[in-house]
């Protein structure tokens, strides 16, 4: 079937399988492999894609359903010569090691930290009503639908925290 | 994942009966990608407007489509249900839960890895074919309400809170109706393959929460591991206290049964007494009275009975005395 | 020119401290981290050839048996049962293929046919379908329901280890069970396979190419020089990519069949069943003490299992023998030959769970006898290996325990029982980390450039390691270049064949080999300066020889190239070579659900030189993380009847995730390992596991009381021994 994706600002025109998930024609039909596909059945995270802003599974989710949404992928987020501030992070305390599992955390911190702006609370939140620290418990427990089995975890937890607490510096200053 | 259909449903009126709803995915995708489901025609119901939560009457009215995200961060959910928040909360991923809706959340499958593995007889898959979880690994099976046919648990965490706030959920079709949470869902019986009373060509719009009863709101979940993990048992707990005493106790477990399960003598008991452990464990006693396990589960029963009574010391402020 | 150095004796020179660039062992970012984080990194599954197909894996559905008939797979261009096609993964540094022929199930989800379809959605619908004829057999599936065999050279005695324990005034003698495991990557394994002419490349995920080339040619019938393998990027091994696995032997057969390039990814269910699998192990540990706690008697009988005519056996006990002193030993070691997934090396194969088993049974000693755990440690640390006198190449036990002990705070903990907080107990405990450390032959080609550029290419692997930065970093410092300058290439079978990574033997192994690379370089334009290697300086891009200082531009003419081959020696024979460590632990469990959470960990490493202070850290991270799933989360549940895995996707299969892991600490004791080569580096990858689950199991009986024999600790076996 023809659909059109909306991804990483721009369109592409597609002939999929109706079959075919958002993680499938990224990276058969799109060649964007930075998505990586852990284990197709949302239990891994490696597939995280932000979907009009949200984190989602690209592995549960049809092609063909995500239509009229922005898609946003790793490649969106930053190249080598202009990382994310959430990548450049990661870099810096090494909050990988393998790299696979790494662009689902990233979309997924990005997606996280939104939610943590927008004041939802997370099974961490020893009450519902915020704002929420970015403590190491809040941000593990937010960050939990990433596996990694390296364990860079505390490196990871260090990252966006650091980041974090940067985009704070720079709301102040504004 | 076998070949279908795709669909896009523009209204309510716009449903073809036949057709299998997909709206989140998170589930059924999981199950399609396994053959465990293989249905020829997908409608995708996501355009549809039933992604509002609402005032209506006392209570509040919750659409098919609203998000587990969504509602969890909702301020009356959080405000009036917190045990719903708590529940939400604690089910599956950040990313999941931005996927998932309340209608689809309802529907959730057993995660029976021999429903899972089409190379294993499952009554439910493939009914009279037997069911291969019995003398299997069963670890994380039910403890009550299971037959020799099906020994499969509902393992969402969502509906063990809307049990215990006593929800109804809304229906269309050919005659439109509601239906209590208490019998939406179906022990197994000889027929666990029917695990729901939803019929062909009804659909989920939403969930109806009665008026907010106040109390103390829990939801504990026993699991595996810290996160993002299905749950060994569950409670979620409503508790009222008045002079020292419990004034109304609403009591739901998720992942002992193929049904949030409930029991109005566990509560009935515990209403209008003071708080002790000799009176939770007799709650526990009554809870426990019929469950049976089916090997590696025996563990439920002991997990069971300490969580609920966990759960009482907590909501009943036991916990924080000396 | 190459040069060439079997480590027959020690190197006390430490040359590496004298070289001036200053960056080998600075914690810098990893050198392919930009792509890692941006997702331009390409693992197996990431090539896009024109017109390649898509195979899905078919597997057996009977336990054992044979295939009688496999039908027709509509939609598909082919469905390929060959000869060929292997049963199980190749063992780790094999030089052949495994066993083939599809037609012979041992196994429950063999692999047994590949369909090959335009599509993925289309080649794995057809999988999925294929009707398949059997003639199944009856198998025993369970460790403890056939009679174990004993190998004869892996059974051991010293004294007489009962007399011991009848006359010793402590002992403990008790069962643990640990459960089967898996490694787990996050990336599964795939491959892409294309043939031209005769020759074929394979683009895979694979820890070890020179092994992995001789084991594909050995399965495909044709000459190593034919085959070509490419592993750039490896998402995790942790063991399961050390030999080549079904996927990459049926790509390569398909291509050539259909003439076109082919790729195969397993799906996640199809890891847990083609990947070998750490054996489940039952181990009996006895010791015995004196009032003083100085050991007597240590005894370690382990039952593992394997499939018949496999030769892998999980060497549980492999740090036994040396890690404690007593007069009196005894080491049996039996194996099941059963009917489950084949078993094989998983992160720290042996010590993962030989000496977490091994660490609690001393915990239980220590309580017996009233003696610290940590100071029962220090009274039975042996002079020299037990049995045979060989000396220690260097030892850090000691001083890994009292650093350990000093830094985590151990003096605060408090009598089993004795801490609780709200509805959790709250315990601490600790174990030592050891792990045995190996060289293995490697080779690598470093070219310096007249522009000051370095290249350094070797099939060796970076599967998260820190290959590619620890590699840069060592030509930098001894081509004396900034790091920047260096690029390194990894991953090709047509680079000089490397260690690979595996047995925590790849930095050092294939550093060794960099160094020599170096080293002649260095040679060359020392005798350009006319000055001993010895006396050169290199820093910056420019050569220094007493009080001439010249640029390497002017040295060079156009570009020198080494290659430095690097062999084990003497010292492996001459010295009980080991890393060494400690673990610290500090638990809430709590005391209704039986629920544990880790709080703090901490662990203290000697590991000889550290390459890179960063990219070790994460390395031990990643141990001790394995650590708390040993402990806490982690088990393979087969099915009683056929085997089978039950729990065969991640939502099954626990491995810690971000809320079972806290900010867990490290820090590395300095060390320079003289017996190991003249980078004086140990192994890392696995020491940070090897114990540490046991400081966690030790921390829960600490808190609550209760011991778990029957790994993991997950709330049904701690609740069974709570009030």
């Amino acid at each position: 079937m023809q659909i059109t994706l909306h991804l990483n600002g721009a369109t592409h025109d597609l002939d999929v399988d109706a079959r075919t998930t958002l993680l499938d024609a990224l990276r058969h039909h799109l060649g964007l492999t930075g998505t990586k596909k852990g284990c197709d059945h949302g239990q891994c995270g490696a597939c995280t894609v932000l979907i009009d802003g949200r984190r989602v599974n690209s592995c549960l989710t049809l092609a063909c359903m995500a239509e009229d949404a922005q898609i946003t992928t790793i490649e969106g987020l930053g190249s080598p010569d202009r990382l994310s501030p959430l990548q450049q992070q990661f870099l810096d305390h090494d909050g990988f090691q393998c790299g696979y599992c790494t662009p689902g955390q990233i979309c997924s911190a990005t997606g996280m930290l939104e939610e943590i702006a927008a004041g939802w609370p997370s099974h961490a939140s020893a009450s519902l009503e915020g704002p929420f620290a970015l403590s190491h418990a809040e941000i593990a427990e937010r960050m939990s639908g990433n596996l990694c089995r390296c364990a860079a975890y505390t490196h990871i937890v260090a990252a966006i925290r650091q980041a974090a607490g940067a985009d704070d510096r720079h709301e102040d200053a504004a | 994942m076998r070949e279908f259909t795709y669909l896009r449903a523009a209204s309510l009126a716009d449903l073809p009966a036949s057709a299998t709803i997909i709206a989140g995915g998170t589930n059924l995708l999981d199950l399609m990608k396994h053959e465990v489901m293989a249905p020829d025609a997908l409608v995708d119901i996501t355009r549809l407007d039933l992604n509002r939560v609402e005032s209506e009457d006392d209570g509040l009215r919750i659409g098919a489509l609203v998000r587990n995200s969504d509602l969890a961060a909702h301020p009356v959910i959080r405000r009036d249900y917190p045990v719903l928040s708590r529940a939400l909360l604690a089910g599956a991923s950040g990313q999941l839960r931005n996927m998932a809706t309340t209608g689809g959340n309802l529907m959730q499958r057993t995660r029976c890895p021999y429903f899972y593995d089409r190379r294993m007889a499952c009554n439910k898959r493939d009914p009279g074919a037997g069911c291969a979880a019995i003398g299997g690994v069963t670890r994380n099976h039910a403890i009550l309400g299971a037959s020799d046919h099906c020994i499969a648990t509902y393992p969402g965490d969502m509906a063990v809170a809307l049990r215990a706030l006593d929800a109804v959920v809304n229906i269309d079709g050919p005659a439109p109706r509601q239906v209590p949470l208490a019998d939406f869902h179906l022990l197994p019986d000889d027929t666990p393959e029917i695990e729901t009373v939803l019929r062909p060509g009804e659909i989920i719009t939403g969930v109806t929460l009665p008026a907010p009863v106040g109390g103390q709101h829990r939801y504990r979940k026993v699991r595996d591991r810290a996160s993002y993990a299905f749950a060994l048992v569950s409670v979620a707990a409503v508790v009222g206290m008045e002079d020292g005493r419990i004034s109304q106790a609403a009591l739901a477990f998720g992942g002992v049964a193929a049904k949030p399960w409930r029991d109005p003598e566990v509560e009935a008991v515990l209403a209008g007494q003071e708080p002790s452990d000799a009176l939770f464990a007799e709650a526990a006693e009554i809870l426990l009275r019929p469950a049976k396990a089916w090997g590696e589960n025996q563990f439920k029963i002991p997990l069971l009975r300490r969580s609920l009574i966990a759960t009482l010391r907590d909501a009943t402020g036991m916990e924080a005395k000396p | 020119m190459t040069r060439h150095l079997r480590v027959d004796g020690p190197n006390h020179d430490d040359r590496l401290d004298h070289m001036a660039q200053g960056v080998l062992g600075q914690p810098l970012n990893r050198l392919e981290g930009p792509l890692k984080v941006t997702g331009r990194a390409t693992y197996a599954a990431e090539a896009r050839p024109r017109n390649m197909a898509y195979g899905v894996l078919v597997q057996a559905e009977i336990p054992a048996g044979k295939v009688l008939e496999i039908g027709d797979a509509p939609g598909a261009l082919a469905v390929i049962q060959d000869k060929r096609m292997i049963h199980y993964a190749a063992q780790g540094q094999a030089e052949k293929a495994p066993p083939s022929g599809p037609e012979r199930v041992e196994y429950m989800g063999q692999a047994i046919a590949l369909v090959v379809a335009e599509t993925f959605e289309a080649a794995r619908h057809a999988a999925q379908n294929i009707a398949i004829r059997y003639a199944p057999e009856t198998v025993p599936v369970i460790p403890e329901s056939v009679t174990p065999e004993l190998p004869p050279k892996k059974q051991s005695a010293t004294g007489d280890l009962d007399q011991a324990m009848r006359d010793a005034a402590v002992t403990v003698d008790q069962v643990w069970h640990t459960p089967s495991q898996m490694s787990a990557a996050m990336e599964p394994h795939a491959a892409i396979a294309e043939w031209d002419g005769g020759h074929v490349t394979v683009r895979a995920g694979l820890q070890m190419l020179s092994s992995n080339r001789k084991q594909m040619a050995d399965a495909l019938g044709i000459r190593e020089s034919k085959v070509r393998l490419l592993a750039p990027y490896v998402g995790g091994g942790f063991g399961s990519k050390l030999g080549i696995n079904a996927e990459a032997v049926a790509a390569a057969i398909a291509a050539r069949e259909l003439n076109r390039p082919v790729m195969v990814a397993m799906t996640r269910q199809q890891v847990f069943d083609l990947a070998h699998r750490r054996s489940e192990t039952r181990q009996r540990v006895r010791l015995a003490c004196d009032a003083n706690g100085v050991l007597s008697g240590i005894g370690h009988d382990v039952l593992v299992s394997n499939l018949p005519g496999s030769e892998f056996s999980e060497p549980v006990t492999q740090a036994t023998p040396f890690t404690y002193q007593a007069a009196h030993r005894q080491i049996v070691h039996a194996v099941s030959r059963i009917h489950r997934g084949c078993a094989g090396s998983v992160r720290a194969p042996g010590e993962a769970v030989g000496v977490t088993v091994f660490e609690c049974a001393m915990d239980e000693l220590a309580e017996a006898a009233g003696i610290d755990p940590v100071e029962l440690r220090l009274r039975n640390i042996p002079d020299a290996e037990p049995v045979t006198d060989r000396p220690f190449s260097s030892h850090k036990l000691a001083e890994a325990l009292r650093d350990g002990a000093e830094r985590f705070g151990w003096s605060a903990r408090k009598p089993s029982g004795q801490r609780i907080e709200g509805e959790w107990f709250i315990g601490m405990g600790m174990a030592a980390a050891v792990r045995v450390n190996m060289l293995v032959e490697s080779r690598a080609r470093v070219t310096l450039h007249q522009d000051g550029r370095a290249i350094v290419e070797t099939d060796m692997t970076d599967i998260g390691t820190g290959t590619y930065t620890i590699l840069g970093q060592l030509a930098a410092e001894m081509l004396g270049l900034p790091a920047d300058r260096v690029e390194v290439r990894l991953g090709d079978t047509d680079f000089p064949p490397a260690a690979g990574s595996g047995g925590s033997f790849g930095a050092a192994s294939s550093g060794n080999s960099v160094y020599l690379a170096c080293e002649e370089i260095r040679s060359q334009i020392a005798r350009t300066m006319r000055c001993d290697e010895t006396d050169l300086t290199l820093h910056d891009g420019m050569a220094r020889a007493g009080n001439v200082s010249r640029p390497l531009s002017e040295l060079i003419d156009g570009q020198i190239t080494a290659e430095g081959h690097l062999q084990p020696g003497k010292t492996e024979k001459t010295h009980r070579q080991a890393t060494w460590g400690s673990h610290w632990a500090e638990v809430a469990v709590n005391r209704w659900t039986g629920e544990v959470r880790v709080r703090r960990m901490m662990g203290v490493f000697a590991c000889g030189r550290v390459l890179n202070e960063k990219t070790a850290r994460s390395q031990c991270l990643g141990g001790m993380s394995f650590g708390i799933g040993i402990a806490l989360t982690e088990a393979m549940e087969h099915d009683p009847r056929d085997g089978h895995v039950v729990s065969r996707d991640l939502a099954e299969y626990h491995i810690p995730c971000h809320a079972d892991v806290p900010e867990l600490e490290v820090h590395f004791l300095p060390e320079r390992d003289a017996y190991v080569g003249p980078l004086q580096a140990k192994g890392l990858g696995e020491l940070g596991i090897c114990g540490a689950g046991a400081a966690v199991l030790n921390a829960i009986h600490n808190a609550c009381g209760v011991r778990v024999r029957q790994l993991p600790a997950t709330p049904d076996k701690i609740i069974a021994g709570l009030d």
